[in-house]
């Protein structure tokens, strides 16, 4: 609960940020090209919003299985290659399972998830007292229908950013 | 001779007729399958004084809710007394009782002084025109009138059933409120019926699965208050709660009490890995009991502390296995189709409890603890998480709704699979603990 309520306190200052610093305009005109860089926001490559958002902090899994498919390696190498040119974060990666499980089985499966989003980072060089894990088991649902459709995108091993410079 | 042949018929579901012997004194057979619900009467209790009155006839209808809640006993309504209970001596008109078919009745008197409440009942075998056991007298404070009422139920369900009651006792459980995605959570206890409810944490940290200590005096249970889930062990009558410094890894939860209190086994993850372990309470020491690379959890003892049966995905899919309580092989009991989970074995030592998912539904289950004669009680959505009443005759567990709204709700049934029916809450509720018989 802590690590999450920062992770929303940064996310509230990037846009703090870029309400009060710019032109309002910026802000819907979505992630400028046009050189002008918000600290802190989407715009920022050393933001946890743009961690976040362009990278992706998040890499799904199939029913009851906690082996990364092809496309979670990549988006982890993306989180890899952010973590290695941004050496002040550290992380937590979370675990989660959707409800189709009891809540023991599930706890234990989202720490295998999360597990094996850390070891792939620290396959890829990231030294591992930067990463932390923990299974939030079926309690922490993004999705909250009955179907397939919510359930591929809660079981999910999110990288979430923890402290930092900015912190 | 009818209890030897019980006992050695216990398990079996006979579809014989629930009538109890015609000569013998009246007695309800749990084991041959009762179909209909033995008829009683609790007329209301005689109040001695003005000041008894509200108590004698509160007392009374709670009495008679616990024996109408089992399923067991039907209530005969006011409605059809013939006769009037007007003095707790005054011999009992048996006659008026048989004629409205009262197999059983209930009679009882209410006494206040100060603070200080007595209740005294008798419980009559109508057609012998027999007392079933001898009167009897509970005092306690008027505080505590639920509690004498729930007493006086438990007499006379084991007069009736030759079993020991479940009346007087507590359910710790989660207090569910708010939307899945936002789901508050609070460690909660209350009388086995829904009624006292007490808060034991407020919903600032994620709570999971109490568990009682086996005399009702503690409770562990799993919080995420430090950010990760770690097993905590809290005084019930002072709320007091210490954590458990569970040793080699930063999660660790699904602990359960051994029968004699003194330690715990649990789950605890390192490298992602979920295998069990036990802690001595005293010395804090923890030893490792399994050690594979599958996700072993839900641990129970057995009642005389020498078994575990628990939960491994060990074989590709979650099932049930038993091993020595201090570890070593473990025998797989679970065969059927589907996934087995969360096994709990029974207070009498005989059945092993435990959630089933198959073909996308949610079952919750009993069978042997050699896992011959499975039989499925439930059947929903999800339903997950079973513990034992006192007695080992009622299960209750979680059921939750689906979809966007879905709901946790705790449910009762009975180990017949009848009698299934919601258990009162204020706010939703799951994963119950349903603690011993109060002293």
């Amino acid at each position: 609960m802590n690590v999450l309520g920062k992770v929303i306190a940064l996310g509230a200052l990037g846009v703090m940020a870029a309400c009060t610093n710019n032109d309002p305009s910026a802000l819907g005109g979505g992630a400028g090209g046009n050189g002008s860089i918000v600290p802190g926001s989407p715009s920022d490559p050393r933001s946890p919003a743009y961690f976040q958002q362009t990278v992706g902090d998040r890499v799904l899994f199939a029913v009851d299985q906690s082996t990364l498919s092809p496309q979670a390696q990549t988006v982890l190498q993306g989180q890899a290659d952010w973590l290695l040119a941004n050496p002040d974060f550290v992380a937590t990666i979370e675990g989660h399972a959707d409800e189709q499980g009891t809540r023991e089985y599930n706890l234990g499966l989202g720490a295998k998830r999360a597990n094996a989003a850390r070891e792939f980072l620290i396959s890829r060089g990231v030294a591992g007292n930067r990463l932390t894990t923990v299974s939030y088991g079926k309690e922490r649902p993004i999705e909250i229908c009955s179907t397939e459709e919510c359930y591929s995108k809660n079981r999910r091993a999110v990288t979430v950013l923890t402290g930092s410079t900015l912190g | 001779m009818m209890r030897l042949l019980t006992s050695l018929l216990l398990g079996l579901t006979l579809l014989a007729a629930p009538v109890h012997a015609q000569n013998g004194p009246l007695r309800l057979e749990l084991d041959q399958g009762i179909i209909e619900p033995l008829p009683f009467a609790v007329p209301n209790f005689v109040p001695n004084g003005q000041a008894a009155t509200q108590y004698a006839n509160d007392i009374s209808r709670v009495i008679a809710a616990d024996l109408t809640g089992t399923g067991l006993f039907r209530e005969i309504s006011s409605d059809a007394f013939i006769s009037r209970v007007s003095s707790f001596d005054a011999p009992v008109q048996f006659a008026d009782w048989k004629a409205i078919n009262a197999e059983a009745l209930v009679t009882g008197a209410v006494s206040v002084s100060g603070k200080r409440l007595t209740v005294q009942f008798r419980v009559w075998d109508v057609f012998s025109g027999q007392e079933l056991g001898n009167g009897l007298q509970f005092s306690g404070t008027t505080e505590g009138w639920r509690r004498m009422a729930h007493k006086v139920a438990d007499q006379v369900y084991s007069r009736v059933t030759g079993e020991g009651g479940y009346f007087d006792s507590r359910v710790a459980f989660v207090s569910e409120s708010g939307p899945k995605d936002q789901r508050q959570k609070r460690l909660a206890i209350m009388d086995y019926d829904g009624a006292n409810v007490q808060y034991l944490t407020d919903s600032s940290a994620i709570v999971l699965a109490p568990r009682f200590s086996p005399t009702g005096d503690r409770l562990l249970y799993t919080s995420y208050e430090t950010g990760q889930p770690r097993i905590y062990v809290l005084d019930v009558d002072r709320v007091r709660r210490t954590e458990l410094n569970t040793q080699g890894g930063t999660m660790s939860f699904s602990p359960r009490f051994s029968p004699d209190g003194r330690s715990i086994v649990y789950s605890l993850i390192e490298g992602g890995n979920t295998d069990l372990w036990k802690m001595d309470l005293a010395s804090g020491q923890s030893v490792r009991l399994t050690n594979t690379p599958a996700i072993e959890t839900a641990p129970s003892y057995s009642p005389d502390g020498s078994q575990i049966v628990f939960e491994s995905d060990r074989s590709g899919t979650p099932q049930l296995y038993i091993m020595p309580a201090n570890g070593g092989e473990a025998t797989r009991i679970s065969f059927g189709a589907g996934r087995y989970g969360t096994p709990v074995w029974s207070p009498r030592g005989d059945l092993i409890a435990f959630t089933k998912q198959n073909k996308g539904r949610f079952h919750i289950g009993v069978m042997r603890t050699d896992g011959s004669e499975e039989r499925l009680l439930t059947s929903s959505f999800l339903d997950e998480g079973p513990t034992w009443s006192p007695n080992g005759r009622v299960i209750m567990f979680t059921r939750e709704t689906q979809g966007a709204s879905g709901r946790a709700t705790l449910y009762s049934v009975d180990i017949s699979g009848r009698n299934l029916r919601p258990v009162r809450t204020p706010d939703g509720g799951s994963d119950p603990s349903w603690g011993p018989l109060q002293n």
